[in-house]
């Protein structure tokens, strides 16, 4: 059994993790830039594409670190994950979005700033959090998954009903001792045509806040005189939003790993190792267990807030359950448990199975010139009549959307009989706060962990 | 295992629990009442759900006296619910079984039934259209709307040989389909958790489905003639509501097979095999029971069920998409928990239960919310009673 102590975890693993994340890291911007160079893009282009790869990367890394402290540390199987972050983007849209009568959208909000609307959205998550984890921690593992699973469902059902689309709100409303005139008109949750997100630009409202944006403004003008003349706001826009989501995982991490670490974190990773031990040695793990949900939740809103708050617009759509089996593969890559493992997984899933077929597909598309692509299974099938196979292989480079899923599902599959511990193998932290391991072993665990398969073999 | 000192003291407190629980399932029935009363006066939730409960019975009632409710479409409903749920009912008795045997929740039952319905309504298809269409369009179920199945007039009565090939077709796919990933995917890892084998059909779910949409496309199809199935109006005290053929046959079938397996599990010794499996697989295996054949026997039975049951939900609807068994998953989840796990019976009621919540739930709520309903009611089943209301009876 490999043990990373803390004595360990201060010394070379830290050192190790970070050359790890920075290489991992290194070779898919890497990538992508080759990729960039082989469609050759411009400047622009290739400015472009390295904004959306660090905005995956972001929002995966930061999703599998929130997703980590339930499953990785205290051993909760949540997989409705999305609506919690659902909840989040929704209720920011619902306070800060500005009353109706400017702008296209149908239904208005509270007009609040944004990060009142984005503190209101990630205490809406946490609320949400709590009302999910108050009976159903009780459960077993299974079953609170199929609750979680049922409870993002029902998350979808009540944005894209008609019955939570629009409400008027009244001109005054009278609270027992105080009243208020709340700008709003009508609020809703806009059915299954979804939310127009017509506030501020987050970008914009952090920046201003920072006192950063005038300063922006000016970095921007001087782009577009000296480097990219067509526009470059948009690119930079996008980039910057990336690397305010590096700073986000960054804080992810800080957070969660002084949790793991702090006696509060100990006894978590108790109650995934062992609930009854736990208990016995007189922890209330059900309050553990119902704190670390509600903070997992919080995290999950604030993280769906981020990924999406940056859109134009939110439909129900976005908020099926895919997603939330996306996070859960990128986890399961990086390995459960380990923080810095829950990142890599993150940025791996994003670099190479959410983002990387489609550039493949670019790739070879730039590399030959092909054909159109035939609409259906059966006429790329019926290439093979003349054994001519080029109707099947556009056809699946034209499917790559899909394929994509289908490869997600296949690694999956393969991580679980290979890999069950994650592709940076055992790296699970121990609920003890000092070294198990007895004089000697506990070093030579911490080579590579090719030959540990985990602790049950 | 491992050599850490604490790891004794954690088998002896877990010894010492398994006991404790033990002792636990043995409660005299005035324990039991004792526990209700004590549950009634601490439990803040059964409180809610009981003024719940007798607040839609008051509704109800007073709907159906004043005449805002009428007895024929309250009748309708309840007619299109218990068909859901004998659908839902018959993709049930599979993961039921699969779930108590071994022991994990298979996230890809609801892509097993809709390559059954794939590759029974691509046979149906075959056999109504051979000649007049390409064998790939019809096999593709029309992919990209190259065939109608309207236009091949597929339907219990105008194409009955078309049907009943399809729905058997249905079920063998299904069943060669559930044992090759059995083969490949979980016997290899038969020994680990629940967890992990669960996680594991997550990415057979997803490998399956998007295979699905890759080969016969994203859209859905219409798959009946449905202009042309046989009808009948059954007069209710106020109206009349709408029995069709394809409800019928739905009826026959999942009626039909619910008996085979009910006598399959009482006539051979297979139900026990599987009782004595989902207890204590070694204890089975040491006493002679042959464990991989019983698991694949039910994964045969299972996956057949659950095919035909995705054909006979393509037929009874008249539309077919890649997701139908993804969404209809978590109903046939909450229809197995509320029956109880790893009891055939316990399904068929569930599903029963769940059709009719998710149909009939539409008078009190709006009707965007009728799943949620029938997801709720498997809420609160398994805050109050994990078990399951027909807890205590598992297969057979």
């Amino acid at each position: 059994m490999s043990v990373d102590g803390i004595r360990g975890r201060f010394g070379g693993i830290f050192e190790r993790d970070v050359t790890l994340v920075v290489a991992v890291l290194g070779a898919l911007y890497l990538a992508y830039i080759l990729a960039g160079v082989a469609f050759g893009y411009g400047l622009r282009g290739q400015l472009n594409s390295i904004a959306n790869l660090t905005f995956y990367i972001g929002v995966f890394g930061m999703m599998a670190l929130a997703l980590n402290l339930h499953w990785g540390y205290t051993g909760l199987f949540n997989i409705g994950i999305v609506g919690f972050m659902g909840i989040g983007i929704y209720v920011t849209a619902l306070v800060s979005k500005p009353p109706v009568g400017d702008g296209a959208a149908q239904v208005g909000g509270f007009g609040l700033p944004l990060f009142v609307g984005v503190l209101a959205g990630v205490l809406a998550a946490a609320f949400f959090g709590l009302l999910v984890a108050l009976p159903a921690l009780r459960l077993r593992a299974d079953y609170l998954a199929i609750v979680t699973v049922a409870f993002s469902e029902i998350v979808r059902f009540t944005m894209m009903s008609r019955t939570f689309q629009t409400f008027t709100v009244p001109d005054t409303i009278d609270l027992w001792l105080f009243s208020f005139d709340p700008t709003a008109d009508t609020v809703g949750l806009g059915g299954g045509g979804g939310l127009i997100l017509n506030y501020t630009n987050p970008l914009e409202a952090l920046l201003r806040a920072l006192f950063l944006w005038d300063p922006y403004l000016g970095f921007v003008s001087f782009v577009e005189a000296n480097v990219i003349s067509n526009n470059p706001k948009p690119v930079l826009d996008g980039l910057l939003y990336g690397i305010v989501l590096l700073i986000g995982v960054g804080l992810f991490y800080l957070l969660l790993s002084r949790t793991g670490k702090s006696p509060f974190g100990r006894v978590l990773k108790a109650i995934r190792e062992d609930e009854d031990v736990a208990n016995a040695l007189g922890k209330d793990t059900n309050r553990f267990k119902l704190t670390a949900f509600v903070l997992g939740s919080a995290l999950m809103g604030l993280g769906g807030i981020l990924w999406y708050s940056s859109r134009g617009s939110i439909t129900p759509p976005s908020f099926r359950p895919n997603i939330t089996f996306f996070i859960w593969i990128a986890l399961i890559i990086g390995g459960a448990g380990s923080n810095t493992g829950s990142f890599l997984g993150g940025a791996i899933f994003a670099g190479v199975l959410y983002e990387g077929p489609r550039y493949f597909k670019n790739l070879v598309q730039a590399a030959f010139e092909l054909g159109d692509a035939p609409r259906n299974f059966g006429e790329a099938m019926a290439g093979f009549a003349s054994l001519d196979p080029m109707p099947f292989i556009l056809y699946t480079l034209d499917s790559v959307s899909q394929l994509r899923l289908v490869i997600m599902g296949v690694v999956l599959i393969w991580l679980m009989h290979n890999r069950p511990e994650g592709l940076l193998g055992h790296r699970k932290e121990t609920a003890s706060s000092v070294d198990l391991a007895r004089s000697g072993t506990g070093r030579s665990a911490e080579k590579p962990t090719a030959a540990d398969g985990g602790e049950n073999q | 295992m491992t050599e850490h000192g604490h790891v004794s003291v954690v088998n002896v407190l877990r010894v010492d629990f398994t006991r404790y629980s033990e002792e636990c399932y043995h409660v005299s029935l005035s324990e039991t009442y004792g526990r209700y009363r004590r549950t009634l006066s601490e439990e803040p939730l059964a409180i809610g759900v009981i003024l719940v409960a007798l607040w839609m019975a008051w509704s109800l009632a007073s709907g159906l006296l004043t005449g805002g409710i009428r007895i024929s479409s309250l009748a309708s409903l309840v007619w299109d619910g218990l068909l859901r749920g004998l659908i839902i009912g018959l993709a049930g008795i599979g993961l039921s079984m699969t779930y108590s045997i071994l022991n994990f929740a298979n996230f890809a039952h609801g892509d097993y039934l809709t390559s059954g319905a794939f590759a029974g309504m691509g046979t149906s298809y075959l056999i109504a259209g051979i000649g007049e269409n390409s064998v790939g369009a019809l096999l593709l179920v029309g992919a990209g709307g190259s065939v109608f199945g309207g236009a091949l007039g597929i339907g219990v009565t105008t194409a009955p040989l078309a049907v009943v090939f399809g729905a058997l077709v249905a079920g063998v796919a299904a069943i060669v389909l559930a044992l090759a990933i059995d083969r490949f995917v979980y016997r290899p890892i038969r020994d680990e958790s629940g967890i992990a084998l669960l996680i594991t059909s997550i990415g057979v779910a997803f490998a399956l489905r998007y295979l699905l949409q890759f080969v016969y496309g994203a859209g859905v199809r219409g798959t009946t003639a449905s202009g042309s199935v046989p009808r009948v109006s059954v007069p209710a005290i106020d109206g009349t509501f709408r029995v069709t053929a394809h409800d019928i046959s739905l009826i026959v079938v999942a009626g039909g097979l619910m008996l085979g397996v009910h006598l399959l599990l009482q006539r051979t010794k297979l139900g026990k095999a599987m009782r004595a499996m989902s207890d204590n697989e070694d204890l089975a295996r040491i006493t002679g029971i042959p464990t991989e054949e019983v698991i694949r026997t039910t994964w045969i039975v299972g996956a057949g069920l659950t095919g035909v049951a995705g054909y006979m939900f393509v037929l009874w609807k008249g539309t077919l998409g890649f997701n139908d068994g993804w969404l209809l998953l978590l109903l046939v989840f909450a229809a197995v928990i509320l029956g109880g796990i790893g009891s055939i019976y316990g399904a068929i009621g569930g599903g029963i239960i769940i059709g009719l919540t998710a149909s009939v739930s539409v008078i009190w709520i709006p009707s965007a919310f009728g799943r949620a309903a029938a997801f709720v009611v498997m809420i609160v089943i398994l805050l109050f009673k994990p078990e399951g209301i027909f807890s205590g009876r598992t297969t057979a």
